[in-house]
């Protein structure tokens, strides 16, 4: 970005433009972006303090501030953002291992999709988050519930692209290792798993924010600890600042996710050219 | 039918091979004999794409088929590759049936067909990879062959870092890599413009001579067909079928200058009458 501006500037001055525009077209979304920040939350402020919204119905951007300061200072969001982070990242590990194994056994085999098909078909079309007081009696108030539900969730997204990845491998490249005599393995080894990787990230991109959903929806339904368990508390007490904080908390995890998940891509599927990749 | 006016001197036995297609002959490297691929149509009848096909391909030739569109040419290449089975016929190599893809044959394609997420060296050394054989030695190699193909200061770059002209040589390195005795090539200086064409033919010449590969190589421009083969093998048509046999004895060192030579000349329009009598050029 830096240098993208440096060589606009440079630009400008040869070719006789006036500098301030062209660092103004090169600047303008860095400018903005936080400008709409600065003008939502003071309309948000404005309008609360000239209604005399109470507190509990919708807080001031001003108390939400104040609740986040304490609950970090205290460590309680820390503690309980560590619980759920824990659950949906553990969810989603196991899911990305079942779904890539299971995924690549579909896409190998013909016979293996169309048994497996029907009950995928049915797992699929079930409302997840309807199970999950199911998985509270069988694996009981602990995180195990939790990593379950976050896994469940974030399953299919990571299933689905591993299969249409592996199956629109070029075939050109199939008949290429078919000249060289490879093996059913290192042909999917060399040439399958890798052509995929742009589709699975794409489905890992989904099924990382899926399983924060997951983690919460458990929590919500019966937990000890948690975000999901922290905002059930205060709202039960009223407190919406304090609800709002722990938002603001769960949307600054996603976002880290989010941002991991991509640097990740960009060091692993080095050669593709990222706009195309869906979901990034 | 024998055109020749010289003894080629990069072929072991000439004079045998002067003689009509389909002649047998004991010193035949690839021997195909009544070779022929049907497809099942949508309405179950049998639509035959090429054949029936014989010929005797000597150690050390070059022959390049020339054709119509549609006529089976990379058909005919891919059954003696081995990666299409045949529908009748016999394609045999060093006395051994082929079935399926075999060791000693290289295979170039159309595209360059690079694994995007391997360096130039990676690509070429893929075949190496596939047999698990010694990583130095096979290492070593690649580099030879990149050196082969003029990308010795590419050897690390990624395919999207090389040029079309660039891609197809480090395919042919690649193809080199197991030191096949055969190298099959459908159409691979299709997608290269007029400019790296003439000079990637003027390449694969020099690493035919200096390898001593035997070399199909299927075109459907009829100079190139030229240029490169000590013998074109005209195709007719669907169902593809054998309508010439053409010796080029055109010497082994050639230039591009020898384009516009008489005895070019004599060889492209001999060729181009084939396709003029049956109404497939306009």
């Amino acid at each position: 970005m830096i240098e993208a501006t440096a060589g606009k500037i440079a630009a400008g001055a040869v070719t006789g433009d006036e500098p301030e525009q062209g660092w103004w077209r090169a600047n303008r979304e860095l400018v903005c972006v936080p400008l709409l920040f600065v003008v939502v939350v003071g309309l948000w402020e404005g309008v609360i303090r000239w209604l005399e919204v109470p507190l509990y119905v919708v807080p001031p951007p001003s108390a939400i501030w104040r609740s986040l300061v304490n609950g970090l200072g205290s460590g309680l969001f820390v503690s309980n953002a560590f619980v759920t982070l824990s659950e949906a990242l553990l969810g989603f590990a196991g899911a990305a291992v079942i779904a890539i194994a299971l995924g690549s056994a579909i896409a190998q085999s013909r016979f293996v999709e169309r048994v497996l098909y029907p009950y995928l078909i049915a797992i699929q079309t079930t409302p997840k988050v309807a199970v999950a007081p199911l998985f509270i009696i069988w694996f009981g108030f602990g995180i195990t519930s939790k990593i379950i539900m976050a896994g469940i969730v974030s399953f299919f997204p990571i299933l689905v692209n591993v299969i249409t990845g592996l199956r629109s491998t070029d075939s050109q490249k199939i008949e290429l290792m078919r000249s060289l005599r490879a093996s059913r393995w290192q042909t999917f080894k060399m040439v399958k798993l890798p052509s995929a990787l742009p589709m699975i990230f794409a489905g890992l991109h989904i099924a990382v924010i899926f399983s924060i959903l997951g983690a919460i929806v458990g929590e919500f339904v019966g937990s000890k600890k948690g975000l999901g368990n922290l905002i059930l508390q205060m709202n039960f007490n009223l407190d919406t600042a304090g609800v709002f904080a722990a938002l603001v908390c769960l949307s600054t995890m996603g976002i880290t996710l989010h941002l991991v998940m991509h640097w990740l891509q960009r060091r692993v599927v080095f050669w593709a050219d990222h706009n195309q990749i869906p979901g990034v | 039918m024998s055109t020749t006016l010289s003894p080629t001197p990069t072929t072991i036995d000439t004079k045998s091979r002067t003689a009509e297609p389909g002649r047998s002959d004991a010193a035949a490297l690839i021997r195909v004999a009544g070779l022929e691929k049907s497809y099942r149509s949508r309405d179950r009848s049998r639509t035959r794409a090429l054949g029936p096909v014989s010929l005797d391909i000597a150690r050390g030739e070059f022959i390049t088929i020339v054709g119509p569109s549609g006529c089976g040419k990379s058909t005919l290449l891919k059954l003696i590759a081995g990666l299409i089975d045949r529908s009748a016929g016999s394609i045999s190599m060093g006395g051994r049936e082929i079935n399926g893809p075999q060791h000693e044959i290289g295979v170039v394609f159309q595209s360059p067909v690079l694994l995007p997420w391997r360096t130039a060296l990676e690509n070429v050394m893929l075949p190496a990879a596939v047999q698990r054989l010694d990583l130095a030695k096979s290492r070593a190699r690649g580099l030879e062959l990149l050196g082969l193909v003029g990308l010795t200061d590419f050897a690390g770059k990624y395919p999207n870092e090389l040029s079309g002209g660039m891609q197809q040589r480090v395919a042919i390195a690649r193809a080199l890599m197991h030191d096949p005795a055969v190298l099959l090539m459908d159409e691979p200086f299709g997608a290269l413009d007029a400019m790296t064409r003439e000079s990637m033919n003027v390449e694969i010449r020099r690493i035919w001579a200096e390898s001593g590969k035997t070399i199909l190589f299927v075109t459907h421009s009829i100079p190139e067909a030229v240029f490169l083969a000590t013998r074109v093998l005209v195709l007719s048509a669907r169902p593809g079928l054998v309508a010439d046999v053409v010796d080029v004895d055109l010497g082994a060192e050639r230039s591009l200058d020898i384009v516009t030579s008489d005895a070019f000349g004599v060889f492209t329009k001999r060729i181009r009458h084939h396709f003029q009598a049956k109404g497939m050029i306009e």
